[in-house]
């Protein structure tokens, strides 16, 4: 997958999550958390949902590499190469 | 629906044992990922400690007292939609004891108002306060207590103190001195936008899951205790069950914590490093209710949704807990809980100690029952001067009650204290293919906690199968 991908990826899984999020303002350097109204609960999702569609299996000490959209391309580029 | 136990076949992919809000939530979860489920449950109802009981045309709810708004989002995806368009907000909070005397509706903006102009304390401290509470992590330091927290912004305040934890010690069994993180966590649960209810009751809602299961193919015994979970060189096997071995790679105990060591897998199942930890949890107390119907043509006056009073001069964990405390919330429910069934009933509930009740004789054991129903109609009739003329049922459940209905140790209606978070997060890395879900922790206690625990327990179950695959 290309870094393209992956942000579309994860972007699509957020809005399964929460219809109503709303990416135009997202700034991919800053903590998804803060700007699209993400809990703990939502980025477990996220974990389940890479596993179910890309048998990834992140484990818990490396959930806060998913803190940013940029911080998720960077931790999942190399995982999903073959994807 | 429930099926009969000779239906059951001899394999699943995960078989989950007891249906708490965490045992359902699991089972759903896992369902809807594809896996085979069994859920055994004990009693003759679903829900755990999410019941209700009926009695001459009166439906109790045992636990629906109030949860935080997080609920909307967690059942919305967790369970559905239909679920989630059942809760709504309770608006009158009431707190009166020799204190204070005030109407909330237990929220952020509220609280600030009120902390400003009845207690007067100046609103730079009450944002800091909100800000810190907010900020708070399960995975933060735990040294510093609530006392040490409360003590930090509010010295000297022990009206301030009890406006803040005398809910949370009725929601969780916390006191002042667990750490504060749970405190921050749970209490900043709640401030987000005040308390909410299930519309429809709990009967409706744990109907409305038990369908859910069923559209996910979930098969569901009733009647059913499990003896044993089977655990052989480090893994689990499967249960033990009315005589029968039912197999499964993964077994989910949403018994609680102490009772799934202890008596379920048994303590050799785990390591001795294991055991030391485990011997350590302490569970929470446990509770007493009154339960009082009012009369089917009668009816009363709006005098709040959930009461806190308390006729002690001071907030005090140990008071709160005393056989004879003078201190119970009354969670009123209006004929707008159900609608359509159009009936009102109180329950009382105070916060109690196992030991306290365990040691009556039979005889001993219903006269202080009989005191406890008195106890709590007379501190009824502050807010309802006319209500014993109204009431035509009134019972009371004790710490020996909770035990017969759920199995909880100790009757514990609240879980562990937090380092049992700890022990119930790890037990899958000491037998493979283990989990356990149910109140823990402090912070995992609560429909809202027991669901998302019954999440997050899916996930390391998925994550497990996978790794197998």
């Amino acid at each position: 997958m290309t870094r393209d991908e992956i942000k579309d990826l994860i972007l699509e899984i957020i809005e399964d999550i929460d219809e109503d999020a709303d990416f135009d303002a997202l700034q991919a350097d800053k903590p998804l958390r803060d700007q699209l109204d993400l809990d703990s609960m939502d980025f477990l999702d996220i974990v389940m949902e890479l596993r179910k569609r890309h048998k990834l299996q992140i484990p818990e000490e490396d959930y806060p590499q998913l803190a940013t959209l940029d911080s998720c391309v960077n931790y999942l580029e190399p995982l999903l190469t073959d994807a | 629906m429930p099926v009969p136990f000779a239906q059951t076949t001899d394999k699943y992919d995960v078989i989950v044992i007891g249906s708490g809000l965490g045992g359902l939530t699991s089972a759903n979860r896992l369902a809807y990922c594809g896996y085979k489920v069994l859920l055994l449950e004990y009693h003759s109802q679903l829900g755990g400690l999410a019941t209700w009981f009926k009695r001459k045309g009166h439906i109790f709810d045992v636990s629906l007292h109030g949860f935080p708004y997080g609920m909307v989002k967690t059942c919305k995806k967790y369970w559905n939609r239909e679920i989630m368009n059942s809760i709504v907000q309770l608006k009158n909070i009431i707190f009166d004891n020799p204190q204070f005397h005030l109407k909330t509706t237990f929220d952020r903006i509220d609280f600030t108002e009120k902390l400003i102009s009845h207690f007067k304390i100046p609103q730079s401290t009450i944002d800091a306060f909100f800000t810190r509470v907010a900020g708070m992590n399960f995975y933060d330091d735990q040294t510093m207590t609530t006392r040490e927290l409360f003590d930090e912004y509010f010295p000297g305040r022990s009206d301030v103190h009890r406006l803040l934890m005398e809910p949370i010690s009725y929601a969780n069994g916390s006191t002042l001195d667990d750490p504060a993180i749970t405190y921050g966590i749970v209490f900043s649960n709640f401030m987000s936008k005040g308390v909410f209810t299930f519309e429809g009751g709990t009967d409706k809602l744990i109907g409305m899951m038990a369908s859910e299961l069923e559209k996910n193919g979930v098969t569901i015994c009733t009647n059913c205790k499990v003896d044993r979970i089977v655990v052989d060189k480090g893994q689990v096997r499967g249960v033990e069950c009315r005589g029968k071995m039912i197999s499964a790679p993964s077994v989910v105990s949403n018994s609680g914590i102490t009772n799934t060591i202890y008596n379920l897998a048994g303590k050799e199942a785990f390591s001795d490093t294991f055991m030391e930890k485990a011997d350590k949890v302490r569970v929470n107390n446990s509770s007493c209710q009154v339960y009082m119907g009012i009369k089917k043509e009668e009816s009363f006056a709006d005098i709040g949704d959930l009461l806190f009073t308390s006729t002690a001069p001071e907030f005090n964990a140990t008071e709160l807990c005393d056989l004879h405390t003078r201190s119970k919330t009354f969670s009123v429910y209006y004929p707008k809980t159900r609608p359509g069934h159009n009936r009102y009933t109180i329950v009382a509930s105070m916060n109690a100690n196992y030991d306290d009740w365990k040691k009556f004789d039979k005889k001993q054991y219903a006269l202080e029952k009989e005191a406890l129903i008195e106890r709590t109609l007379t501190d009824l009739e502050r807010y309802l001067p006319e209500v014993r003329e109204k009431i035509d049922w009134v019972e009371a459940a004790t710490p020996s009650t909770f035990n017969r209905y759920t199995l909880h140790t100790r009757g514990t209606s609240f879980g562990t204290k937090f380092e049992g978070l700890d022990v119930s997060r790890s037990i899958f890395k000491e037998v493979d293919g283990l989990f356990h879900v149910g109140s823990v922790g402090i912070i995992m206690s609560g429909w809202l906690g027991a669901i998302n625990y019954g999440v997050i327990a899916s996930n390391d179950v998925d994550a497990f199968m996978r790794s197998r695959d």
